[in-house]
């Protein structure tokens, strides 16, 4: 497929993602829209090491080029596996105090 | 021998700077040695300055420095010393001593601060004056005449606790300024015209200039004497005048500063003669100002009040002189008034120092037991203004009076109305205060003793000068040789000889001696038994209210005026100038109010931000070209 | 049109639809739902790609184990049955108009790109061949190059579940 599809479709989940962010006033959902928009970010990784690694496989059969960008979507997602668990305790905690998940209460940063 | 010309000045500047600076930590006495010996060694500068202008003639220009120096006007800060600046020199000079030499005694309850303040501002007094009539141009004349009014508010206002005596300070220097306008818009003139305003230069190009322009020069530069010597209609802040101590009121508003606008017109005689309209404007001026003051006179209370009056008919007297070309008489008048009018301001200061500063003449009387070399003194003053021979005022007067003649009898007719007023008032005022018996109270009588021997030293040498001094101008028919003319001469080069018979001459001299003697009589013979105690009631309220132009500036200058910066002030400063100021201010404000709302506290807000700042930021990036070619295109 | 191509597309709508509902969904769980159907998409991309090992570590970790997170999370407050209050509507337009504008402003880079620049013309992702997405060589690369990372990523977990447990004490 030619490179420029998968860009656009990494382009419209990430917009997605944003537009989400933006939108929704449930933490939860907000966290997960950014959970979207690190997987829009990952396929797209994973296209262009394709796209690298298929130059170079054009060449030769056993190289390697473009396995770079497979690790880093494996650490993007151990990244993402932390930054979850931590960031939903910090949610629990919120609804322990506010008994809301509503972004709006957290206005504590106002003036 | 020229370069003396520089310590004239430069001794009263000392004086006022020790004194001015020093007056909190010198003595009283030392002090008054100070300020009295700077003006003494000025006399004795201007004593020799004087016989070598009288033996070598004038003195060349002396030029300190360049003063202005912009493309091609050069205005140099010079001195010039003729016969004319000579002589004022030594009447400021010499009076200037007495009075400096009379203040010591008069001022001695002051505190030595307030004492200090008082010569030093008399020493710079006396500075300004010297450089009014030393200056070579009329940019330092003009100095000189801007210090003189400074030092007269200064001394005005000098109990400044007072805040009458502020008001009538302030009235001084406003009205002064008014015309100083005059004055500098005359200068202004004249550098554009001539390029330079050094007297010889002037002088020497005036025909050049064209009538309307010699015109406008002579009657604004007249506009400033109108200021400065008191005349209609600037004339009403020298009454009020009197609220400053009796010696400042001899020295600047008698002898000397109001003396200035008839030096600046005998100085630029040569113009005013080329203008007839100015000359005969400067005549009927003076000649409605000398007999509107002098029915003032008549019914005035406070002896400074008559003196004050009698001052402003006099100068009018003078600027009849000047208008109808005699500048010699008007010069000549000077000299004798600044004598007999210091003469009897001290004596009535002496008489409000005996009398512990009562100054209504209702509450005096039969002071000329008590008081007797201030008695003498001061009749002999009475009698020199009145014109009576040989004292001084009647040889100064007839000459002034037989000019007016020459040129119109109805001059003379007023002239010599007015001299029969003089007469009358002033008699009025001495028989009130020295005759008759004693009105006031039973303290006042105890503590009446002569003054100190520094006040009635300056007397008796005032009085003798009073008695002596016309004999330098005796005129031809009575003998003399007028020597004061022949001096003047160099100087006063656009004099106009009247030609009169001798007959006629000899009539008017009589006419006025008579006018003058039978105002004595009737004068002392009215007043000196029972005075008017009561308020004045017709005619004579109206005189004694100074014929109400005092109201009728009021309303129709002052308050107009005050309107109309109440109006600025509450509509333009506070609404429009303060509105603007404030409002930027307020607008700061605002637009930081609104966004502190930014800072909401809410997470989607900022993330908005931020996207919206990505997208901003990435159209930026990738169209550069485009937006810098559509900004060219735009402000190009 | 071959499989391939076709299962390009019909992977990609299925993602933007999924990832649309997500959005829109007033359930909670709903949106996890469709969170999940969106990760199996973009999994499926994976091996059409050919990176088989990314797609199945996708599947386990991101759809097994965050999103069961989430679940648990969402149970736990019964969000379920919250109404969510009626949000500023200019918040809400003006963040999709952001967004709007953000996607609209990159695709046009990449759209006047796509013809000219020499990065982009002529270059394919590889489908279905190449064995770099095969848990062999992704494993030799990640334990000889990177295996730095690798331990440190240890760590990572260990102070986020520290973390965790620290945030969420009852104290």
């Amino acid at each position: 497929m030619p490179i420029q599809y998968y860009i656009y479709l990494a382009l419209a989940l990430f917009s997605i993602g944003v537009i989400g962010v933006l939108v929704r006033k449930n933490a939860i959902i907000v966290f997960m829209c950014i959970e979207l928009m690190l997987n829009a970010v990952n396929l797209l990784l994973v296209a262009f090491s394709k796209m690298h690694h298929g130059v170079a496989f054009a060449a030769d059969k056993t190289s390697t080029a473009g396995i770079d960008g497979q690790l880093f979507v494996f650490f993007i997602m151990v990244v993402a596996a932390a930054e979850v668990s931590v960031g939903l305790a910090i949610i629990v905690m919120l609804y322990r105090n506010t008994h809301s998940v509503d972004v709006n209460f957290l206005n504590r940063l106002k003036n | 021998m020229s370069k003396l010309v520089y310590l004239i000045p430069l001794f009263p500047l000392i004086g006022f700077l020790i004194n001015g600076l020093g007056r909190k930590s010198l003595s009283k006495s030392a002090i008054g040695v100070i300020g009295s010996g700077a003006i003494l060694a000025s006399f004795v500068t201007s004593l020799v300055l004087f016989f070598e202008v009288k033996n070598h003639g004038a003195i060349p220009v002396q030029q300190l420095f360049t003063f202005i120096d912009v493309q091609t006007l050069k205005i140099a800060f010079a001195f010039q010393v003729d016969q004319l600046s000579s002589l004022f020199l030594l009447i400021i000079t010499g009076i200037g001593f007495l009075i400096h030499l009379y203040s010591t005694a008069y001022m001695h309850e002051e505190e030595p601060q307030h004492f200090g303040r008082y010569f030093a501002y008399l020493n710079l007094f006396v500075f300004s004056m010297l450089l009014l009539v030393l200056g070579a141009n009329y940019v330092i004349m003009f100095i000189g005449w801007e210090g003189v009014g400074l030092c007269s508010y200064l001394l005005i206002g000098y109990w400044f606790k007072n805040d009458n005596y502020n008001y009538a300070a302030k009235k001084a220097f406003v009205m002064n300024r008014i015309g100083d306008l005059g004055f500098l818009l005359a200068v202004f003139w004249l550098i554009v015209r001539l390029g330079t305003v050094n007297y010889a230069d002037v002088f020497a190009a005036a025909n050049h200039l064209s009538s309307f322009d010699i015109t406008a020069i002579t009657i604004l530069l007249f506009v400033g004497a109108m200021g400065k010597s008191a005349q209609i209609p600037l004339y009403t802040w020298l009454p009020d005048a009197m609220a400053g101590p009796t010696p400042v009121s001899a020295l600047i508003h008698a002898a000397t500063m109001v003396t200035a606008g008839i030096y600046m017109i005998a100085r630029s005689n040569v113009l005013y003669s080329m203008s007839h309209v100015t000359m005969n404007l400067v005549a009927i001026i003076g000649l409605v100002t000398a007999l509107f003051a002098a029915t003032i006179a008549i019914k005035q209370n406070d002896i400074k009040k008559v003196l004050a009056y009698s001052t402003v008919s006099q100068l009018g007297y003078m600027f009849l002189g000047l208008g109808v070309g005699a500048y010699t008489g008007s010069v000549f008048h000077v000299m004798t008034h600044a004598f007999f009018k210091a003469l009897l301001f001290l004596g009535a200061g002496s008489v409000i120092h005996a009398m512990h500063h009562e100054q209504d003449i209702r509450n005096m009387g039969g002071l000329k037991k008590k008081l007797p070399i201030t008695h003498i003194t001061f009749l002999i003053g009475c009698i020199a203004i009145s014109g009576i021979p040989p004292f001084s005022g009647f040889f100064s007067k007839d000459e002034i009076l037989a000019a007016a003649y020459a040129h119109s009898p109805i001059y003379w007719g007023v002239g010599v109305a007015t001299a029969g007023l003089t007469a009358f008032y002033m008699f009025r005022l001495y028989a009130t205060t020295f005759l008759g018996t004693f009105r006031g109270t039973h303290d006042q009588e105890h503590h009446l003793h002569e003054s100190p021997s520094a006040m009635t030293i300056p007397l008796i040498v005032l009085a003798a000068l009073s008695v002596l001094g016309g004999l330098i101008g005796v005129p031809e028919i009575l003998g003399g040789h007028h020597e004061l003319h022949h001096f003047l001469s160099p100087v006063l080069t656009t004099e106009q000889h009247h030609e009169i018979e001798h007959g006629t001459e000899f009539m008017l001299m009589g006419i006025s001696v008579a006018l003058a003697a039978i105002a004595i009589a009737v004068a002392i013979l009215r007043y000196s038994k029972k005075p008017e105690m009561a308020d004045a009631t017709g005619f004579g309220k109206v005189l004694a209210n100074k014929w109400y132009v005092d109201e009728l500036y009021d309303a129709i200058v002052v308050k107009p005026l005050n309107a109309m910066a109440v109006f600025f002030k509450n509509i333009i400063e506070k609404s429009g100038i303060d509105g603007v100021v404030n409002g930027v201010g307020k607008f700061v404000s605002y637009g930081s109010r609104q966004m502190r709302l930014l800072q909401s506290g809410q997470v989607n807000a900022y993330v908005l931000m931020m996207v919206l700042a990505m997208v901003v930021m990435l159209l930026i990036w990738l169209q550069e070209g485009f937006i810098v070619k559509t900004f060219v295109k735009l402000f190009n | 049109m071959d499989t391939t191509q076709i299962l390009f597309w019909f992977l990609s709508g299925l993602a933007l639809v999924s990832a649309l509902m997500v959005l829109l969904s007033k359930n909670p769980i709903h949106s996890i739902l469709w969170l999940i159907l969106v990760f199996f998409a973009i999994s499926g991309h994976y091996v059409l790609l050919n990176a088989q090992f990314l797609a199945i570590v996708n599947l386990i970790v991101y759809a097994g184990a965050i999103m069961v997170l989430f679940l648990f999370v969402v149970m736990l407050m019964n969000l379920s049955k919250e109404k969510e209050d009626q949000k500023n509507v200019w918040m809400k337009l003006s963040g999709i108009i952001a967004g709007g504008c953000f996607l609209i402003s990159t695709c046009n880079v990449i759209f006047n790109a796509q013809s000219t620049s020499k990065e982009l013309v002529g270059k394919v992702a590889l489908l279905k061949e190449g064995n770099i997405g095969l848990i062999g060589p992704l494993g030799k690369a990640l334990f000889s190059d990177y295996v730095v990372p690798f331990e440190i990523s240890s760590v990572l977990f260990l102070s986020a579940m520290v973390g965790a447990v620290v945030i969420g004490k009852k104290d």
